[in-house]
């Protein structure tokens, strides 16, 4: 008997989110400063939701970990949002923008979340609008559109390259706003480190002040991580440094299930690493490939030539050939398993590591012929000036070098449809929970859950929960605040006194990113993930007995930060691998070499594996619930984009 | 390439902070500047030596986290670049480095070369903001906007708010960063309701912060990373 209960409404699937809406309880405006809500994370997803608390009259305290909430990693986030507006009258709407985002997640997803999503996707963007965001417009004075990967119509709303900052700081003036009236107090250098339970509700979270190291203890009504995804579980990463799993490990290990997470998305348009000591991987947004051709010389000797020198017809648009219908915007995990057999050819360019060169070219050549450098620069002027200040080359010029890397995590905690994890009163938003994207998202679609659930979903539900839960106050001296302030002492200790200190902890991180990146990355399969995860288990050993923290613990220690979530990202990495490893299928992002059809399509097994993968933590190992997925809507089809 | 790195070392905010000299060999021309520090700072894990704390996120120079004025540049001498988005191969090889913090007396240091910029978090508190509530706007298409207007706000609103305008500043200003909030909202019909309250409100919570006036240097044009522009300083005295 599964434990799951996904609490979606039943019915006609445009009437479910309204139908749940007016069945949810409601807090009367004179009662809301009664309640104190804990949100954790203020990216899209937090701030957003801590504005729109904080409006209604609850009691918001809010955490970082960053020195602001302005800095929170949805601010890198490019190319754009979409919504189903249909303003360029191109057969968008609803209807349609739920059956791409179900194709596009290759039918793993909860239909009734994906419909309320794109039913939502509108309001945000009118929302975004009110609050100054500056979207790119036309001469007319209205709104422009472009297109992004998986989608035959233009729904994609954009701030130049800089769409996620644009919206971060809409929502974060928003949550300034709150702030600045007192409904939301705010402690940014502050990283949450354990979840507090009484009754087996989530009551509140003990937290560490980066600046000066002290352990505190916050209590409330009920938490809601806003903490983001785990593709630094990779180490290279297209995430901030600081992203982390640390909060949503924490959840899990008290009780609340981690759903899907082996499905993580590696974006195909990344600059290629070019040496070992490199920390971070950078996108190049998918927007880019509405105009840039990508393509590898189709000949092996060619590959080490000048661009420009390999003359028209001994160039491979490789994505052209293969995918005519939807070209280079096919959704990502097709695009980036396209480059990697074509690497795997011997075919790739670039700088050469451990023998191997991992790069694809991308090229405007075409584009800027037809419409003129200047346009070109345009619409993508900062995009590339980004890539020439991190390549040292000129694409306006020379052709960008591409690879794919990991990008977004579409697993994370599960969730209901109230957005509440396993553990009562906990609830998830935005990357950190496991979400509406099935096995692969689209681009572009990213900030329009984040800000669905922070501005319209979860104020409602989690509203709901304070209404129908009678909860006592609990006191810092509460013996479960005590013991779980005691944890988190103990597991400092244990990180700043290993036994026989010897290796830094980028030293593990590095480990377990390799591990991950070819057991767990673009193609999976069961011997190399059985091997990886007796490996991972290795390094967890290693990691507890041989890490060295310098300075102390009572301080500004960035050591002792990375130390705590490189060892929560080892044991996450050893869950990625079980997980991958259970699902014997290929859906979206996960490519189990075994099951793919010739052409190296994913082989889909709808009838073993239409569920959502929901593990639960145990010291003896996790545990797979399922959540059996049931298609009402749409008819799982084989994903076609030739 | 070699380097000799000349590095804020300051306790907290109480001690006195000075200059440690440190070498860093065998570096690819192609890592970044941060990306040098990781090493040092590996380094220092080696020697079992506290290492050298300092601000940093998403390392493609949107976040606003890193800061460090190198060889007295705020973000380093390399235009419309911050710290994050530096390589190794602009300087040459054997160079010194002399890192430092940001300094104005409202970025108080934290701890080395990592300050405190929480002012510039009250300073948006003040009004940098349209006072729209969740749920209450209009279809988005419904109120058209000029083109240039929009292209407008949108340049003064990539601010990312790493207040290398203030380091640079002989007064420690605070006016390219406010001002970018003030014009961005004030290009925007959205906005314009409130804009007079909102300069007001912003400017004077900039003063009490004690950040100086603006006495047209222009420095902070030069140095900042998004290259915002000093007119907005005109539309906010404007709107004063």
């Amino acid at each position: 008997m599964s434990k799951l209960n996904s609490n979606a409404p039943t019915g006609d699937i445009d009437k479910r989110w309204e139908k749940h809406l007016f069945e949810l309880s409601l807090i009367a405006p004179q009662n809301r400063g009664k309640y104190n809500i804990i949100v954790i994370g203020t990216g899209l997803a937090g701030a957003s939701l801590c504005a729109t608390l904080g409006e209604s009259g609850y009691n918001v305290q809010s955490f970082c970990f960053n020195d602001s909430p302005r800095r929170a990693h949805s601010i890198a986030a490019q190319g754009g949002i979409n919504a189903s507006k249909n303003y360029q009258n191109d057969g968008d709407s609803t209807q349609r923008l739920f059956y791409d985002t179900m194709k596009g997640g290759d039918f793993r997803a909860r239909e009734s979340n994906v419909y309320r999503l794109a039913q939502l996707s509108g309001n945000i963007i009118d929302q975004a609008v009110s609050q100054g965001v500056p979207f790119a417009r036309e001469y007319s004075g209205y709104l422009a559109n472009r297109s992004f990967g998986g989608a035959q119509v233009s729904r994609t709303f954009y701030a130049r390259g800089q769409t996620g900052q644009q919206l971060l700081l809409g929502a974060y003036s928003a949550m300034s706003k709150e702030v600045a009236s007192g409904k939301v107090k705010h402690q940014s250098r502050s990283e949450m480190l354990e979840i507090i339970l009484v009754d087996g509700k989530a009551r509140g979270i003990v937290v560490r002040d980066l600046v000066s190291g002290e352990i505190s203890a916050h209590t409330a009504d009920c938490v809601v991580m806003c903490t983001g995804g785990y593709s630094n579980a990779f180490y290279l990463s297209t995430n901030a440094k600081g992203c982390n799993t640390s909060a949503t490990w924490r959840a899990h290990k008290k009780g609340a299930f981690y759903a899907n997470p082996s499905f993580t998305q590696i974006h195909p348009t990344c600059i290629p690493p070019t040496g070992e000591n490199q920390s971070k991987l950078t996108l190049m947004s998918e927007s880019l490939r509405n105009d840039g051709r990508i393509w590898a010389p189709k000949n092996i000797a060619d590959c080490g030539k000048d661009p420009r020198e390999i003359a028209e017809e001994d160039r491979d648009y490789f994505l052209e050939r293969m995918y005519p219908a939807f070209a280079n915007l096919v959704p990502r995990d097709v695009a980036s398993r396209a480059v990697k057999s074509i690497c795997d050819e011997g075919r790739g360019i670039g700088t050469e590591i451990h023998g191997e060169k991992l790069g694809v070219y991308l090229d405007f050549s075409s584009i800027i012929e037809r419409i003129g450098e200047d346009k070109v620069r345009e619409k993508y002027g900062n995009l590339f000036d980004m890539y020439e200040r991190i390549s040292g080359e000129n694409p306006y010029q020379l052709p960008m070098k591409i690879y794919p890397a990991p990008h977004y995590t579409m697993g994370g905690l599960w969730v209901d449809y109230n957005l509440m994890t396993t553990i009562d009163g906990l609830f998830a938003a935005g990357e950190a929970n496991y979400s509406e994207h099935g096995a692969n998202r689209l681009g572009a679609s990213a900030l329009m859950q984040g800000l669905a659930d922070g501005y319209f979903i979860a104020p409602r539900t989690v509203a709901n929960y304070l209404a129908k839960n009678k909860l006592e106050p609990v006191g810092l001296d509460h013996p479960d605040v005590v013991k779980a302030m005691d944890d988190v002492k103990d597991r400092i200790d244990k990180l700043m006194n290993a036994p026989e200190p010897k290796n830094s902890p980028d030293y593990y991180h590095k480990k377990v990113g390799r591990i991950l990146w070819a057991a767990c990355g673009m193609s999976r399969e069961k011997e190399s993930l059985k091997a990886a995860i007796e490996e991972i288990k290795a390094l967890q050993i290693d990691f507890w007995q041989h890490v060295k923290v310098t300075g102390v613990d009572k301080d500004m220690n960035q050591t002792l930060e990375r130390a705590g979530r490189v060892a929560d990202f080892i044991e996450l990495g050893h869950l990625m691998c079980r997980d991958a490893l259970e699902r014997e299928e290929s859906c979206g992002c996960h490519a189990r070499l075994e099951y793919l059809e010739s052409d190296g399509e994913a082989k889909r097994d709808d009838e073993n594996f239409a569920y959502v993968a929901a593990w639960e933590y145990s010291e003896a190992g996790a545990v797979l619930n399922k959540e059996q997925l049931d298609f009402e809507f749409v008819k799982p089809s084989v994903r076609d984009y030739t | 390439m070699n380097f000799t790195l000349h590095i804020w070392r300051q306790k907290n905010a109480q001690s006195k902070g000075d200059f440690h000299t440190y070498q860093v060999d065998d570096i690819d021309s192609d890592t970044s500047f941060l990306e040098m520090l990781d090493q040092l700072n590996e380094q220092l894990i080696g020697k079992d030596e506290d290492c050298v704390v300092f601000d940093y996120d998403c390392r493609e120079g949107i976040c606003g986290a890193c800061s460090l004025v190198i060889n007295g540049h705020p973000h380093g001498e390399k235009k419309a670049t911050t710290t994050c988005q530096l390589y190794m191969r602009e300087y040459a090889n054997q160079s010194e480095l002399w890192i430092e913090p940001f300094r104005a007396d409202s970025f108080p240091v934290i701890k080395d070369v990592l300050t405190n910029r929480d002012a510039f978090d009250r300073i948006i508190q003040a009004g940098g903001y349209v006072s729209t509530n969740t749920g209450s706007a209009p279809d988005a298409n419904s109120q058209l906007i000029r083109k240039p207007d929009a292209d407008a706000a949108f340049d003064a609103a990539t601010c990312i708010g790493c207040g290398a305008c203030v380091a640079v500043c002989p007064n420690a200003s605070a006016s390219l960063f406010v001002s970018a909030k003030i014009a961005h909202l004030d290009y925007l019909p959205q906005g314009k309701v409130q804009s007079d309250t909102r300069a007001t409100n912003m400017v004077r919570q900039m003063e009490l912060e004690g950040f100086g006036s603006c006495s047209n240097h222009r420095h902070c044009e030069s140095v900042c990373p998004q290259e915002i522009s000093i007119a907005n300083i005109t539309t906010m005295n404007r709107l004063l």
